[in-house]
């Protein structure tokens, strides 16, 4: 039996020690059945430190056994605990939808980058030190890049090109700002700067590097006005990967983010979430218009995914508790829809034969089964009752209306609206019109695999929709726990 | 005085490695990123002051420093950020290599492949 301290160090060590083996690997299906079992026992590890979390117990290790000042320590809460349990259980969901449709292009090196990603993710949703996060966003920066050029076609290049520029500022601007910090309070870890930026207050050079600290995680969360790299990023990718970034990449900067504002800088932070809120605004705004111009299903949903982070940014910017767990709802929702949303566009290209919805259509007919999982998820996402979009969207109005931020809540639900027109307008185009080629292009039936995957991810769509029970009742004792008492 | 020239230094080699960085040409846009990266870099170094020389070591038998001493944290988060920032630049460079072998671009305003230019009358274009 393994110690908690030493299970607080399996969400890194099992994705790296995958992607380890994985590497060495020359064969292709014996580096996918050795990812499997790493996804598996990732898994595993992750599913005891939720049930570990959930009992209160919160599973901390400090690396080197080093004192308190200088230790590097994981700290494993509810939070963090219920983001590496979502985490793994969509990696292991996105490992049985099928990879690509030719072996031909799979490599034995794509496990490796996919669990070193993972690694990355793992880190950053463990880690309580600040300069520990950066290095943890450095590893899942070189994992996703890894997968974007993978097959070095001129506009994957092009694209791993413009996510590394904005990523890599970003990063940068991540580590000026915990340099500064440090050099403000001696201190690394998320509490213990929290206890001693405390007492300073207002003070303008803490603004100041906490300021910086926003802009660099706005970056990593694809934020108005840094989100170019997403809608570039995105449809570069095999669906499955798709998924898995569109459902945890921003993620890691809001729940990043989320950190800041609960433990950091608790308190000293009303100006600055001001500003917060108004730039969630015009990412909700902005994000939505792009979904509503687009043609492509991939940058459709893409744009979709830069507007909902709008949605988590501005229940972030309220403040209170109650915001944060809605933004924590909000992103387990999203994690699920969203990547439910991009599984079940690859199969609709699959079926339809593009992802251009003009030149696809009559799936309504031909593939009954896609429209209703296509049916559930864009539901959710627009935020229908009884699926999970619907109290998502629900708790971060009422929210927004209670501390008085009308205008706010009802452009939260104008998106809505438009997110609405988006959605109806890919069902109109890919399901109701008929397709606009007459030849019957020879169609496989989806692989049951990839329709497992889509009927899990849309079955937890409505659970959580028709039970939000549960999950509002953790992530309302999960924020509670934030907050800086000090170091121990 | 070694702390404003070393602020100064920072500040010189951040304004170059920004203006680098926003050049259209993408090698000059990678090497503006690494040069940032290096006053990043020089600005974690300063931010554990440097008013102190000897060198951080606990001398034997004793669980303790005796003098003042260099803090060596910051050291140590610059030789990870050192360590990172080479893995990263040689990739970048790696990639804009590859970008001008396969494209023949060295404009980032002639990367149009994955974001294809708008047609007339509203139409975004079309992904292949």
């Amino acid at each position: 039996m393994i110690s908690l301290a030493t299970l607080a160090a399996m969400p890194i060590l099992v994705p790296l020690a995958t992607a380890c083996v994985c590497s060495s690997l020359r064969d292709v299906r014996l580096a996918t059945i050795v990812s499997r079992i790493g996804a598996s026992a990732w898994l595993a590890c992750n599913t005891a430190l939720l049930v570990f979390a959930a009992r209160g117990e919160i599973a901390t290790i400090r690396f080197g056994n080093w004192a308190p000042p200088a230790a590097i320590e994981f700290r494993i809460d509810r939070l963090g605990a219920l983001m590496l349990f979502v985490a793994a259980a969509l990696f292991a969901i996105s490992l049985l939808y099928p990879a690509s449709r030719g072996r031909k292009e799979e490599e034995p090196s794509t496990q490796a980058l996919l669990h070193g990603l993972m690694a990355g993710i793992g880190g950053a949703f463990s880690t309580a030190d600040l300069f520990n996060l950066y290095v943890w966003f450095e590893v899942l920066l070189i994992g996703a890049l890894g997968l974007v050029v993978r097959r070095g076609r001129p506009a994957e290049l092009e694209a791993g090109f413009k996510y590394l520029a904005l990523n890599l500022f970003g990063t940068l601007l991540l580590l000026i700002s915990v340099a500064g910090l440090y050099g403000l309070t001696g201190q690394l870890g998320f509490r213990s700067i929290g206890a001693a930026l405390a007492p300073l207050g207002a003070d303008p050079l803490t603004k100041a590097y906490v300021a910086l600290l926003f802009v660099a995680l706005l970056v990593k969360a694809g934020s108005f006005p840094f989100y170019f790299w997403l809608p570039v990023t995105y449809p570069m990718l095999p669906p499955a990967t798709q998924a898995l970034f569109a459902g945890l990449m921003t993620k890691v900067g809001a729940y990043a983010l989320l950190r800041v504002v609960g433990e950091i800088y608790a308190g000293g932070a009303a100006d600055l979430l001001v500003g917060l809120g108004w730039i969630a605004a015009a990412t909700m705004v902005l994000g939505v218009l792009g979904a509503a111009y687009h043609y492509d299903t991939r940058r459709i949903l893409a744009f979709h995914s830069v507007s909902q982070i709008g949605y988590i940014l501005l229940a972030i910017s309220l403040g209170t508790r109650a915001g944060f767990a809605a933004a924590m709802f909000f992103v387990i929702h999203h994690i699920v829809v969203k990547a439910n949303l991009f599984l079940v566009g690859g199969l609709m290209e699959q079926f339809g034969g593009s992802f251009d919805l003009r030149k696809t259509g009559g799936l309504h007919s031909s593939a009954p089964i896609i429209a209703v999982l296509f049916a559930i998820s864009a539901s959710a996402l627009v935020g229908i009752p009884p699926l999970s979009g619907f109290w998502a969207k629900m708790l971060v109005v009422r929210e927004s209306f209670v501390l008085g931020h009308g205008f706010f809540a009802v452009l939260a639900l104008g998106v809505g609206g438009l997110t609405l027109f988006s959605m109806a307008k890919v069902w109109i185009e890919a399901f109701w019109r008929p397709h606009p080629a007459d030849e019957d292009a020879p169609k496989s039936p989806p692989a049951p695999r990839a329709l497992v995957a889509c009927g899990a991810l849309a079955l937890v769509a409505v659970l959580l929709g028709v039970v939000p029970g549960p999950l509002v009742a953790y992530l309302d004792a999960a924020v509670a726990g934030m907050g800086h008492e000090g170091p121990k | 005085m070694i702390a404003g020239a070393l602020a100064i230094t920072v500040g010189v080699t951040a304004a170059v490695g920004l203006a680098l960085a926003m050049s259209r040409d993408l090698v000059r846009a990678v090497i503006g990123l690494v040069v940032l990266g290096s006053a990043a870099n020089l600005f974690v170094f300063a931010a554990g002051r440097i008013d102190q020389a000897a060198p951080p070591l606990v001398p034997a038998g004793s669980e303790s420093v005796a003098v003042l001493v260099a803090n060596p944290v910051p050291q140590a988060l610059v030789l990870t950020a050192i360590v990172i920032g080479f893995a990263i630049a040689s990739f970048a460079i790696a990639l804009v290599l590859r970008i001008q072998e396969t494209t023949g671009a060295s404009d980032s305003l002639a990367l149009r492949w994955a974001e294809p230019t708008p047609r007339d009358g509203g139409d975004p274009g079309e992904l292949t």
